[in-house]
């Protein structure tokens, strides 16, 4: 099926915004992506007229919220094939995903002496707060490592793992790069050596179709606003007999049994990692953004998506001194690119000025950076409401660039 | 001439762009013919934090005068350095920690002020305050 992308652009407001006077080319897709009016529509439907805080409520209100929320967890377990709704849970984002899983998991799992690995690959979430419970917990943070094209060396994994290994952690798709990792891979030879396996799909759920039951994924991680969904919702899937054995990591209301000064007792999953009133109302936002995207189809969109990467990928490679950093042969749709002599903000604040929105610096990946001994990149990434004619733009604009710096 | 004065020239001069391309080009242009500092000044302690790109600001008082000298990788933050050392430059530190700064937003690059954005207009400015401030205190 071919995308009718005219008729995709209108569901999404800000794409018909004017940028320091010009059309707004947004390429920043793999930061943010923007929202339709069917998630804005919804959530606030909910606030004009069901808001009340859910579970345990005896009103209407209250039970149309829960609803929504339920129904929303249950979206959630389809769109990756979860066995269990009590398998999904909502966090903030990725990164609140992450942190509970470190947290929960080491408290349960990891002593002294023992070891995680994650890649080199890694946005900082996926790094810093696995080195923070590996210095809790006295345990050691090894690294695996990429090739110049971004590619992970998968042969080195096997020797990395000893049996103090508790814990593979690492993404699917780099933020940085778009590099595509070759996850079933990863977590067959991870649970060869009984070794559980983190992934961090913070930036392929809104690609690929996942599935976790096929990939037999011990914990899969992502964020609802890089999905087409609102801000502040997030989701950590983990498996059931894992989840049961690992303590909350945060205490508050929603997630007790009973609470007495002599002993409190916890909740059932998810609700024992869902401390506090939930955001609902995001969560909602979320499976409304799910529907959306399963209405296009994963698959009509990763096939759009590659036509425009292949289609940047050659334009730009034929601008004079412009060097893409990533070229794994499994990629998404994102470019990192520098131009010889010319800074990555000096780029993308005269790129801005032309009203094409790319990101600059690191991208939260500081270590990959270091691979490449650069300062940071321009990543310009495209989601399928994107055009090839933007990206002509973006072409078109580095050129113009270029020519500012040669005096 | 005062703070004031060359503030007023700049604003000035830059009322002549017609577009953003011509103030750009015009900041690249600064940028690339403002004198860089020396390697040894190129310190993490005259490094201005909270920037993308890296900006040095070294700083003394010769004859009760500051004296600025500054770097950045990036040619358009260097750009907007030399306006700064065009300001600062051999004013007296007392009229530096008083100077009230308007240009900025004269010449529309205020977008770049606010605090958070990443190539630390506001950084620069502060940590030339400071130097003004430190050296008022050696006087
Ligand atoms: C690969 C990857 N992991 C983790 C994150 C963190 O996501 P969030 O900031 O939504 O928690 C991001 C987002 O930048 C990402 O791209």
């Amino acid at each position: 099926m071919t995308l009718d992308i005219n008729k995709i652009r209108k569901d999404f407001p800000i794409l018909q915004e004017k940028v320091h006077g010009k059309d707004l080319v947004y390429f920043d897709n793999a930061a943010t992506t923007q929202k339709p009016t069917q998630v804005i529509d919804e959530m606030v439907k909910y606030y004009y007229k069901y808001n009340s805080n859910i579970h345990r409520g005896v009103h209407y209100l209250s039970n149309k919220s829960t609803d929504g929320n339920e129904n929303a967890r249950k979206i959630v377990q389809n769109f990756i094939n979860a066995e269990h709704l009590h398998e999904i849970i909502f966090t903030r984002g990725t990164t609140e995903s992450v942190n509970l899983v470190a947290n929960s998991f080491a408290e349960r799992y990891i002593g002294e002496g023992d070891e995680v690995i994650v890649s080199e690959l890694e946005h900082h979430s996926n790094i810093v707060p696995w080195q923070l419970v590996c210095e809790k917990k006295k345990a050691v943070l090894k690294v695996l490592p990429f090739n110049d094209k971004g590619e992970l060396l998968l042969d080195e994994l096997d020797e990395l793992i000893t049996d103090r290994t508790k814990i593979v952690a690492v993404n699917h798709i780099s933020n940085s790069l778009g590099t595509i990792n070759p996850i079933q891979k990863i977590i067959d030879i991870a649970h060869a050596r009984g070794v559980k396996v983190l992934v961090d799909a913070a930036q392929s759920v809104q690609h690929l179709k996942i599935d976790v039951q096929e990939w037999d994924v011990d914990f899969l991680v992502f964020s609802g606003h890089k999905l087409y969904g609102p801000t502040g919702i997030g989701v950590l899937y983990g498996k059931e007999d894992l989840l049961n054995e690992m303590p909350p990591w945060q205490g508050g209301g929603e997630m007790i049994k009973e609470v007495r000064f002599s002993g409190t007792t916890y909740n059932e999953l998810p609700f024992k990692f869902e401390a506090g009133t939930p955001n609902y109302i995001d969560a909602i936002g979320l499976g409304a953004a799910i529907e959306y995207v399963e209405n296009i189809g994963l698959e009509n969109i990763d096939a759009y998506e590659q036509e425009l990467l292949a289609y940047a990928t050659e334009k730009l490679s034929s601008i004079d001194g412009l060097k893409i950093y990533g070229t794994a042969e499994h990629k998404t749709s994102v470019i990192s690119f520098l131009v010889d002599g010319i800074h990555f903000y000096d780029m993308g604040m005269l790129l801005d000025q032309m009203g094409i929105a790319v990101r600059t610096g690191t991208h939260c990946t500081e270590p990959i950076m270091q691979h490449f001994g650069i300062d940071g990149t321009v990543r310009a990434s495209f989601s399928f409401y994107n055009t090839k004619e933007e990206i002509d733009a973006l072409y078109n604009g580095i050129l113009k660039v270029c020519k500012m710096f040669v005096h | 001439m005062t703070i004031n004065e060359i503030q007023e020239e700049i604003i000035e001069e830059f009322a002549g762009f017609e577009d953003w391309m011509d103030k750009y080009a015009y900041l690249i242009e600064l940028g690339t013919d403002l004198q860089g500092l020396d390697e040894k000044h190129q310190t993490d302690q005259n490094l201005i934090k909270g920037c993308q790109s890296k900006v040095w600001f070294n700083a003394s008082l010769e004859d009760g005068k500051v004296k600025l000298e500054a770097d950045s990788d990036a040619i358009i933050v260097k750009g907007i350095a030399a306006l700064l050392i065009r300001v600062f430059n051999n004013q007296t530190p007392e009229d530096i920690m008083n100077a009230d700064l308007n240009f900025i937003d004269e010449i529309g690059l205020k977008q770049h002020l606010s605090p958070t954005r990443s190539n630390g207009l506001v950084s620069m400015v502060k940590q030339i305050k400071m130097y003004g401030i430190a050296f008022n205190h050696v006087k």
